[in-house]
Order: C-alpha cells, then structure tokens, then sequence
C-alpha cells in the first residue's frame, strides 16, 4: 500500500528542537486512510516525539501536519480529531471507567443520550460492558489498556494514536491484545498510528513500517519488504529475532563475476540483485538465520562444511552457532533437526536473499 | 547412585536428575523424601525464620533512645498542664512536678474569660476568635493561589516559567524582618494597616514560596500522560486542575493545610506589627497575659493561657494525622 493522493494523515517538513538539541528533522510522512502505520526504533529515536506533535500535545519548530486533509499545525489535541492511548494507561484514577470514558464527551458538551450511547457501543466492542462502574484500581493490566482504548474510541475520532500501548503488559497478555488491536483495525478501518519498540508487533500489526533512528525514518515500507529488504544495515539489525548475521568483508570483481570475500571465505553474488552498479571496496553481507540451510543436500549456490559450536533451543525450533572461518554464524534449524554440540554439519544458502551493505552502511 | 552423603554427591545428584528434563522429577522428590528423613545432609541446619530476640543489644538501644527522647519532650507539658490545675497557694509549695492535691479548672476560665491584657480583661477569647478569623481566609487563599501556582509551573512551562519560580524560591530566602516595614507602608497606602485582612494578605503572600514549591513538586511527580489524555480529552487548565489534578492531591493538600495552619497560628511577628490591639492574634494576647508586670505572677493561669493557644494546632495535627495517612494509601494506587 501505498500513500494515496488524499491521505488520512499528512506531515511535512516537521522539524522539532528541544532548545538546540534536534529531535526531530524536516520529516516527511503520508498515511493513506484507514492504514495501519508502525513507528518502529530503538528508544531514543524520535518515535514518541513524532506521536506527540502530530497528537499536538508538543508544538513543533518547523514543517506542517495535515489531519483529514484540514492543516492543524497549530490547533489544540482535542480539535485534531484524534484519540490516544498511553503506555502506563492514564486512567483519571478517581473516576468510574464510565465516567473515564465520558469525560472528554461531557468536557464537548455532548448530550447524555450519545454519550451513553457511545459508551455502550465502546463497552460491547471492548467487551468491558461489565466493568463500567469499577475504578481503574480495581482492573486488571489488560482491562485498564482496554479502558484506555475505549477512551479515544467514544471520542468518535479519524485517527488513533497508540504510545507503545502493550509495553507495561506481560508476555501473554501482550500478545492477547495484540490480536484484539488488529481486530479493532479490520472493524472499525480508522488509521491508526502506532509506536512501539518491539518488533514483533511491528510486523504483526502493520500496513506498513517506519524505521527510525535519530529523528530520521531510515526506512518506510511493507513489513515483508522491511525484512527482507533492509535499505541498511542498522533496519537490517534492528528487525529480526535472532538477529541477521553480519560478516565484514569486501566486494571483488573476478571475471565479470562480482563476490564477497572475508579472510578465506568467498561468496559468489551471481544470484544477488544489486540496487545500486557494484564498485570494489569493503562491504557487510547480511544473512538471516533462517535461510541459511543445515545438512539439506546440495543444490546451495555456497556451502561450507563447519563445526557446531553452540546449540540453543528455544522450544519452537532451535539457533545453532557455527564457525565459518573467523567469523560466528547463526542457523536456525526445526529443533527436531538440531545437531549436537561439536559435531561436524554443513551450512549452506542462497545469497539471493542475502542483504549487503556498503561502506556507507546502505544497501548495495 | 546410593543415597548421597556428602555435598558433592548432591549436587551430582542434582545435576543428573535436572539434565534428563522433567521426566525425572519423581527421583528428585524421593530424594527430597530421604533429606527429610534424616540423613547426613539435613541432619540439623537451621530452618524456616530467623529467630529474633526481643531484647537484643540494637532493640535497647533503639527503644531506650526512643523513650528518652519522649520523656525528654513529654516531661515540660506535663508540668504545665500539673501546674495549670493547682491553685496559687500550691503553686507556692514549690513541688512543680508533683501532681495537683486540688483539681481547679479556674485558671483555665480565667484565662479563657477574664485575664487582663492592657486595657482589657476579656481574657484569651478575643484572641481567639482574631486568631480563627485570620487564619481560615490566610489557610484557604494561600492554598488555593499556591495550588494553581504550582499546578502551572509544573504542567503549563510557560515562557520564563523558570525563571518566575528561581524568583520566587529566592523569596524564601530573605528574612522577613527586612521586609516588615516595607510592607507596613504598602499596607498603609493601600488602607489595610492594622486589619484583619491586612494581615490575612501578609499571610497569604509569606506562604506562597514554599507552598508552590509543594505544590509543584508534587503535580510534577504525578504521571505527565494523565495530564497529556485529559488535553487529548478536551479539558482546558481549570478543567484539567480541578476535575483531575485536585481530586488526585489530597495528600498533598492536607499538608499544606496542616504547614499553614500551624504556622499562621503560631505566626507572632506579624501578629504584633500588623494588628492594633484589639486586633491582636492569639499569641500576642499570650505574650501580654504572661508579661504583665503588674501584682503577682499568677503560673497556673500563664500555664493554662499557653495550652489553650497550643491546642489548636495539636488538635489539627491529630486528627488531619490519620487524614493524611488515608490520603497517601489512597494516592499510592498507579494511574
């Protein structure tokens, strides 16, 4: 998906400076209505900074941010038409989830009857129908998130803003409501922008990814092509779990035929599509761990006969380390094929599906 | 393998039931079974708590301090209030901590009602009542001025906010006595020298500093997306400050209540520059019952006289005390 002619959520050129420290820089980024978009970095990276300006709970230095295609760079949180949900959930502590929930209607002037009716419309989507008169100290991790989200839902808004909303849950929790979001998305079709530091909901949740780093999206694109086209080489470490081998070597031209060459290793790149024409220099290839093959007969355009050197199970199928040469390479194997540890196995894969990077740390 | 004797045969023990996996947790269990029945291993460490002694070296210490300390605060209200209820002719006796042959509430009437000061001889209740009238306004403006004030600088950084609260802080620093007669004029021009609300503005004003302090350390210390969602929400900074900010700041509130009161009761120097005399604050009153130099020297009412002006804040004290405590419990629950 691509961003459209009319997008839902528009910024442009936003430059934010906290006193002369930039967070910010001349960003640019379009969302197509009824997009799922994940901002997705190491903490630290602007990602936060970026909801709250477009949230305009920040104002901004420079640039301007288009919400339904009306230019509300200078309007105050609640004229935006957007909803938001936090991280630590800011529940008003002292009011029932109901009168959380009405709280920014009666603040509108809404009339009782809408209200209670959007109330119970959030309440049956978010299934909270029968927590209404508690008070957030009486709910549980994954009901306040709800509450939180049943907040910006009454609120009848175009967009949702979500502030790493699943991080102060536990692991089986996260994943629950994990599902429950994306289900949200399909029936209500709102945009949605979302910031996280874990990737796995990143690529779960999507339409599309935007990598940052330093106030810059190094990366905006489908997950798939996130993942398997990193455009360098820090999205390429920053997404995957177990991450992407690296091995630091350089690019040879021997006869027509370019390869990657570390120490004794040499990898043929007959199969590797190149973005950019290939000079001779230093280079980092990427491989991840799960297309690098393991005792799986011939046929790899690169194989290489390697000792096992750690195993690790994680129950669904198992990382085993290997030595190439000098370099340390993971492999991830079906655990019901995991090797011992010493043994003698043989590695080997396409670099079809390879990522390589030049000097500069872009891909080549 | 045998039963295991030693350590190391334990833990070999150990090692090879836990490698195989959880198939054999049964083994392990029979081997927990024998530890239980006495072999080497188990034979006699210690097990369950620590036992603790009740009159260890550390818990003397700490209680006999703990007991000095009371005795040593406790020992001079105790005379006054011994001496408060004796008569004068036993007074006379001498024996100041021996406790009163004749229970006599007089000089406590007296001392409410009829002791002399100047000219008048209405006793302490005129004080009193001065002093009520100048503390609930001074107690209810300053709060509700520094609240906001705080409020403000913590969440609303408005341009040289900073810079407003270095000066305000700083404030606090100047001792007031360089300020008395500056304010006496300002006072005076604008009409209010010697009234009661002359007084009530002074009050209200000395409290700002440490009050905002408070109040915005405590407003910055709750969660910054509370107050981030009720914008998202719509509310604007009284919406936001009195339906989520105030309703969340008991604690807070109830201390500063518990600072002003005490201090603007106990205030004396205010009391005696800014009042006339029949005007005069509570404890100025006191300063004059007991310093009166005319006849004698009548201890039980001075004594009486000085625990009526001290009642109030320790009354305060006691029962916003328990408040206070249900406040913190009720604040200490995440957002």
């Amino acid at each position: 998906m691509s961003a459209t002619a009319n997008p839902s959520v528009s910024i442009q050129d936003l430059t934010l400076n906290f006193g002369i420290v930039p967070v910010l820089q001349s960003l640019d980024l379009d969302i197509a209505e009824g997009e799922f978009i994940v901002l997705l970095g190491p903490s630290g990276c602007g990602k936060s900074t970026l909801l709250n300006c477009i949230a305009g709970l920040l104002d901004i230095s420079d640039g301007r941010i288009f919400i339904k295609g009306k230019n509300v760079t200078w309007e105050e949180p609640k004229d935006r038409g957007i909803g938001m949900v936090f991280q630590s959930y800011a529940l008003y502590p002292q009011m029932s989830v109901e009168k959380n929930l009405s709280f920014g209607l009666k603040v509108a002037g809404t009339p009782k009857a809408e209200i209670d009716k959007r109330i119970a419309r959030a309440a049956e989507i978010l299934q909270i129908e029968q927590l209404l008169q508690r008070k957030p100290a009486a709910l549980s991790g994954g009901q306040r998130q709800r509450v939180a989200i049943g907040r910006a839902l009454v609120r009848d808004v175009d967009v949702f803003l979500f502030d790493e909303p699943l991080s102060n849950l536990d692991a089986k929790l996260r994943s629950e409501l994990r599902v429950e979001i994306k289900r949200l998305h399909q029936r209500l079709a709102n945009t949605m922008i979302y910031v996280t530091h874990d990737q796995i909901e990143a690529m779960t949740l999507a339409d599309r990814i935007a990598v940052m780093r330093g106030g810059v999206i190094q990366q905006l694109d489908e997950p798939q092509a996130i993942y398997n086209r990193p455009v360098n080489r820090f999205v390429a470490g920053f997404i995957g779990s177990p991450g992407m081998n690296f091995i630091e070597g350089g690019l040879e031209e021997s006869g027509g035929d370019w390869r990657f060459g570390s120490g004794d290793l040499k990898v043929p790149l007959s199969t590797y599509v190149f973005d950019q024409q290939p000079v001779a220099g230093p280079a980092v290839f990427g491989m991840r761990p799960e297309h690098i093959g393991l005792n799986s007969g011939s046929g790899w355009p690169f194989s290489a006969k390697v000792t096992v050197d750690v195993v690790e199970p994680m129950g669904s199928d198992t990382l085993v380390w290997v030595r190439l040469g000098a370099q340390s390479l993971s492999v991830r194997v079906p655990s019901e094929r995991a090797p011992k540890t010493g043994s003698q196995v043989e590695i080997g894969f396409d670099p079809m599906r390879a990522s390589l990077f030049g000097e500069d740390g872009n891909r080549l | 393998m045998a039963t295991p004797q030693t350590l190391e045969q334990f833990q070999q023990k150990c090692a090879a039931v836990l490698r195989p996996g959880l198939r054999k947790n049964k083994e392990l269990e029979r081997f927990r079974v024998s530890v239980k029945n006495g072999n080497a291993l188990a034979a006699d460490g210690p097990r369950g708590p620590k036992p603790r002694h009740a009159f260890s070296k550390r818990n003397i210490f700490i209680y006999g301090t703990l007991f000095v300390v009371a005795v040593y605060y406790l020992l001079p209200l105790y005379v006054m209030v011994v001496t408060s209820l004796k008569g004068m002719p036993e007074i006379r006796l001498g024996n100041i901590f021996s406790p009163p042959m004749e229970i006599t509430f007089e000089p406590w009437v007296k001392a409410w009602a009829t002791a002399c000061t100047g000219l008048n001889c209405d006793g302490l209740s005129r004080g009193f009542w001065n002093s009520v009238r100048i503390t609930v306004p001074s107690v209810i403006l300053s709060i509700a001025i520094a609240s906001v004030n705080g409020y403000a600088l913590a969440n609303w950084r408005f341009k040289g906010s900073e810079l407003f609260f270095t000066i305000l802080i700083v404030g606090a620093f100047i001792p007031y006595q360089v300020m008395l007669y500056p304010i006496v004029i300002i006072l005076r021009e604008i009409g209010l020298y010697g009234s009661l609300s002359g007084l009530v503005v002074v009050h209200s004003i000395f409290g700002m500093p440490i009050l905002t302090l408070l109040f915005r350390n405590y407003f910055a210390s709750l969660p910054e997306e509370l107050f981030k969602a009720a914008r998202v929400d719509g509310a604007g900074f009284w919406s936001i400050y009195l339906r989520i900010m105030v309703p969340m700041s008991v604690p807070i509130f109830v201390v500063a209540v518990i600072l002003q009161i005490t201090g603007i009761w106990n205030d004396f120097l205010f009391g005696v520059v800014y009042t006339r005399p029949d005007t005069y604050p509570m404890t100025v009153q006191l300063n004059n019952i007991v310093n009166s130099v005319q006849g004698v020297k009548e201890y039980n009412v001075n004594m009486a006289a000085t625990l009526l002006t001290g009642l109030v804040p320790l009354i305060v004290y006691f029962i916003s005390g328990k408040l206070f405590v249900r406040g913190i419990a009720a604040g200490a629950v995440k957002g």
